[in-house]
């Protein structure tokens, strides 16, 4: 900093801190310019878009939103979008949160071979298993297009991270607590219902948050299991894609709906949101 | 403690059994049926040993997918990282600021794939009525960023995908890295600052050892999901025009051609790759299961 050109070190952390400054904005506006593209685009006519994608909006196009919502069959696929994360979070709450404590605990005496299958389990690939499971839900189950099967399908492929997760937040509770209470004479249940349970609740809640997200975002799954006719809210604007080139407003406001939802949600949720990819992530 | 051993089984055999019917079970049966002529619709099977894979490693497609995964893995170790790196380094120094940088960076993370490569080929990448119509113009023919006048061309396809898959994925690593640069311990910091350490040497002798067993970590997953990523392609060119990964590969062959002999050779292949990469992640964790 000494050898700095422009003489006072004042000056010099001044420029370091503006041009600081100038990297972190650029790359914000990257992240959110085409966001708002699709913002101000979603008000305008195709023909306003067709001269100007950048131009903002005059007046705002409302039908836009109105036909979108019907193209892209939305009242039916917020439903299904709502059931099928609902059903997937509550699975993985309940599946994961136990064995989270039986892991973490280590009560069982294989716990080793069950954490290393968990831990293997995140990373395998949706081909290894999907050939056989559509064979099975199509032909001898008939359960394709049944949201609720599709949502413990996206649970089981969530349950290893989950576990893991659940693993860690039951690993940051003293294990005298636990000690204490089994003493008072509580049961297992007890001891899981009031008091480990209430301690981990904001581990539960992160874990909801990053289930529930992933769930709604599917598409590789949903899309395949679905089929066509009981399509979440993401597959309805999928459908809607390619159809709608000469009615660009429309496929602007189709979009802006999928992305207002969770990006509201996102943002009243961040802080367990952050923890849950933060958690997952820190070594050593 | 025997005593008590049943009911912890009992605890956890809910996600056990999810885990194995869903993903375990079929797993094994892909296994199986890779090596007889399962058509996906009957169960009658019939032994051909090697021959699936013989068709797939026959197929200069295959090679094509597996050189673009390679491609992409390589893209992703560089470019997200880097700007990862470079944005978690300045917001380390903004207090009032970094939570909404954070926001800002993880916006496009929380959206759904089909969200935003579907906005990214609306109104960015349509000739037609995108951005791309406003810029064109202005690029020239015969220059080095000519491949940008038609991003989706075969010879382009690929990084242009990559480039949106990108946009949506550096602000989680933007957020990882932070939070792991934050765990330095302050007073090593401020002993470089006192011998006058540049922010270079900062990081490279202070944070840099403090965040290294994540940046590994991030090296390995970015790796193992680069081998399986799927929807970015699927969505935006259907692994047409030269982008086909082994993802789509194995998807179209399954769903699109009723190649399954074909389909659930590669998604072995796939794993192969896959357990090659969770056998390190399983080994930097080691520490974490020693008894």
């Amino acid at each position: 900093m000494s050898a700095f050109p422009f003489g006072s070190p004042r000056y010099a952390r001044a420029l370091q801190r503006f041009s600081a400054h100038l990297v972190l904005l650029f790359f914000a506006a990257t992240a959110m310019g085409p966001l708002l593209l699709v913002l101000i685009n979603s008000m305008k006519t195709h023909r306003q878009i067709a001269r100007n994608p950048l131009s903002l909006p005059t007046a705002i196009e409302w039908e836009n939103f109105s036909l979108a919502w019907g193209y892209g069959n939305f009242s039916r696929g917020f439903i299904n979008s709502i059931v099928l994360s609902g059903t997937a979070v509550l699975v993985v709450l309940f599946c994961a949160s136990l064995a989270g404590y039986v892991l973490a605990g280590r009560k069982i005496r294989h716990w080793r071979i069950f954490t290393i299958y968990f831990m293997v389990a995140i990373t395998v690939p949706i081909q290894l298993f999907l050939f056989p499971l559509y064979y099975l839900f199509a032909r001898v189950l008939g359960l394709l297009g049944n949201v609720p099967a599709v949502g413990v399908v996206l649970a089981a492929l969530n349950m290893p991270l989950a576990v893991f997760l659940m693993r860690s937040f039951f690993l940051a509770v003293p294990e005298q607590l636990e000690e204490a209470a089994r003493i008072d004479g509580a049961n297992t249940w007890q001891v899981l219902w009031y008091v480990l349970f209430p301690i981990v609740r904001p581990g539960m809640i992160t874990v909801a948050v990053i289930v529930g997200l992933h769930a709604w975002n599917e598409f590789l799954i949903t899309r395949t299991f679905l089929g066509t006719e009981n399509i979440t809210a993401t597959l309805g604007l999928y459908s809607m894609n390619g159809t709608y080139v000469s009615a660009m407003g429309v496929m602007m406001a189709g979009t802006m709906i999928l992305i207002a939802p969770p990006l509201a949600f996102f943002v009243l949720v961040q802080r367990y949101f952050i923890e849950g990819l933060v958690s997952g992530a820190l070594k050593g | 403690m025997r005593r008590w051993s049943f009911q912890y089984y009992l605890l956890i055999s809910p996600a056990l059994l999810l885990s194995a019917m869903i993903v375990l079970v079929p797993g094994l049966l892909t296994l199986l049926v890779a090596f007889t002529d399962w058509n996906g619709v009957s169960f009658d099977l019939n032994w051909v040993g090697v021959a699936n894979f013989h068709k797939i490693f026959d197929d200069r497609i295959f090679w094509n997918a597996l050189g673009n995964n390679i491609r992409w893995t390589l893209l992703f170790l560089t470019i997200p990282v880097a700007i990862g790196l470079l944005t978690a380094m300045l917001l380390l120094k903004r207090r009032r600021t970094k939570t909404l940088y954070q926001l800002i960076y993880l916006g496009p993370y929380v959206l759904a794939p089909v969200t935003n490569a579907i906005l990214w080929l609306n109104i960015v990448l349509n000739p037609a009525s995108g951005l791309l119509r406003q810029i064109r113009p202005y690029i020239p023919r015969d220059s080095l960023l000519a491949p940008l006048r038609s991003p989706l061309s075969p010879d382009v396809a690929l990084f242009t995908v990559a480039a949106v898959d990108i946009w949506h994925y550096w602000g989680f690593l933007t957020v990882v890295y932070l939070a792991a640069l934050r765990q330095t311990p302050q007073e090593l910091v401020e002993a470089a600052m006192v011998e006058g350490a540049n922010a270079l040497q900062l990081f490279r002798h202070i944070y840099l050892p403090t965040i290294l067993p994540t940046v590994l970590l991030m090296f390995v997953l970015i790796t193992i999901f680069s081998f399986l990523t799927f929807e970015y392609v699927y969505i935006m060119t259907n692994g047409g025009t030269g982008s086909e990964m082994l993802s789509t590969y194995a998807y179209n062959q399954a769903f699109h051609k009723f190649q399954y002999g074909r389909a659930v050779a590669t998604g072995l292949v796939m794993s192969a790759f896959g357990l090659l990469a969770s056998f390190f992640y399983v080994w930097m964790s080691r520490r974490e299961i020693r008894a």
